[in-house]
């Protein structure tokens, strides 16, 4: 069963942290298409946020057809999402890579930083997910 | 059931008679609460957040305007109404077991038992124990079991979690938002600390001497704020200012947008804290209600 973990003073809106931590177990593979989430109930009971947080977040997720309500029995995974799951062939060689960056005297900030140069280079820079949380975002203006 | 859990209409209470102006604790409050919110009533000491939970709960009447529970009079509904006063009054004398027994016989027909022992075991309580051996938090859990036992509609809590420590108040609130998951209770709770209540909570009432100052969804209210920064000599017309601040070069100002903002202003949206401390700063500025109107909101 999915736990989430709400921080709160990351500057993002719980329900996009919500909708995030469920999208990061669809990447990796720990939710797969037919597994149900956990109710707003177990939800809250554990988190101590408000249940519509939860339910803005699980209907986000279903507008974007990753899960589907089922009356009456619960919130359901439709779909996978992203093709790199923990066990695939791209994980591995990111985790060789990244091994090799660490031995070549690279620390977290430098790796993090390259990793964000090539994503950038690769993708349009702002993806949905990014843009909501930005929306959302608590700090600064800038 | 009605839409409307409570509803205020220029609502007032004046405690006292001798001074004239003096003695009001609330004066021209005006706000809706939807039905299966759960609500912070936000203030300062003093604010007149327990004097609004009183009324509400039926425990002292009006001096003018109205109060409605529930869609009838306050103290109408008491038997779908639990509240939990700040100083968590209990029986001293009794155990917890005699306590939650009472709770049932009181509550003829809506008593959940089973429920009201899960919070009380949460604890580790000794249901032998008698409340006036009890610490003040376990004194708390004990108050909201019995609470929650009667299956309220609308929960009243004044204060509830300020005698908790962060792991009861955690349990607590998990337990709280449960009930209202599950239930769809509508929760009223006060506090003085914003932080606390932030994340479970999804309506605002806050107060501030006596007045109602913002009134609404928590999210509509932020949506409808902002936070910029701009240059010192800024004009922020025709927007509503709720706090400005100069230094030296730069303009900071917490304002309610009347228009698209211009590109060259940096803008963010303010949090919930942030919103309400420019609120209490500036006793001045505007009352903001949202979709309830306070009298201020109307005229404007």
């Amino acid at each position: 069963m999915l736990e989430y973990r709400i921080d709160r003073h990351s500057g993002v809106a719980t329900y996009v942290q919500i909708v995030q931590q469920t999208k990061q177990a669809l990447r990796l593979g720990h939710l797969e298409p037919g597994d149900k989430l956990p109710t707003a109930r177990e939800v809250v009971e554990a988190t101590a946020i408000n249940p519509n947080t939860v339910l803005k977040a699980y209907r986000e997720l279903e507008r974007e057809g990753l899960v589907e309500a089922r009356r009456g029995l619960g919130t359901f995974v439709r779909r996978g999402l992203g093709a790199a799951p923990a066990d695939s062939p791209l994980n591995a060689e990111l985790d060789g890579w990244t091994a090799k960056a660490r031995a070549a005297g690279l620390d977290r900030d430098d790796v993090a930083a390259l990793f964000t140069a090539v994503l950038d280079k690769h993708f349009a820079p702002q993806f949905p997910e990014r843009t909501a949380a930005t929306q959302h975002s608590q700090g600064e203006p800038s | 059931m009605t839409d409307t859990a409570l509803e205020a209409a220029a609502l007032g209470k004046r405690f006292g008679r001798l001074r004239r102006s003096a003695g009001w604790a609330l004066r021209d409050c005006s706000f809706a609460l939807p039905a299966g919110r759960v609500c912070a009533v936000v203030g300062p000491n003093g604010a007149g957040k327990s004097t609004l939970l009183a009324l509400a709960a039926g425990l002292t009447a009006p001096t003018e305007g109205s109060l409605t529970v529930l869609g009838g009079p306050a103290g109408q509904a008491r038997a779908r109404v639990g509240f939990v006063a700040q100083d968590k009054p209990l029986y001293p004398q009794l155990t917890v077991a005699e306590t939650l027994r009472m709770g049932g016989d009181l509550n003829p027909g809506r008593w959940d038992a089973r429920a009201a022992e899960r919070i009380a075991a949460g604890g580790d309580l000794d249901p032998k124990a008698r409340i006036r051996a009890l610490s003040g938090g376990q004194r708390t859990r004990v108050a909201l079991a019995l609470a929650l036992g009667k299956r309220p509609e609308l929960l009243l809590l004044d204060e509830p979690m300020a005698d908790l420590d962060p792991l009861a108040r955690h349990e607590l609130m998990g337990v709280l938002m449960s009930q209202a998951a599950q239930h769809g209770t509508t929760i009223v709770m006060s506090s003085h600390v914003v932080a606390e209540l932030e994340d479970s909570c999804d309506h605002l009432l806050l107060i501030g001497g006596g007045r109602v100052r913002l009134a609404g969804d928590i999210d509509a209210l932020l949506e409808t704020h902002a936070r910029v920064s701009a240059a010192a000599d800024t004009d922020l017309a025709p927007h509503t200012v709720v706090e400005s601040r100069t230094t030296g070069r730069q303009l900071s100002a917490l304002i309610r947008p009347a228009a698209p903002l211009p590109a060259d202003w940096r803008t963010g949206t303010p949090s919930l804290e942030e919103l309400v401390l420019s609120y209490l700063r500036n006793p001045e500025a505007k009352a903001a209600g949202a979709p309830a109107k306070s009298p201020e909101e109307s005229v404007a």
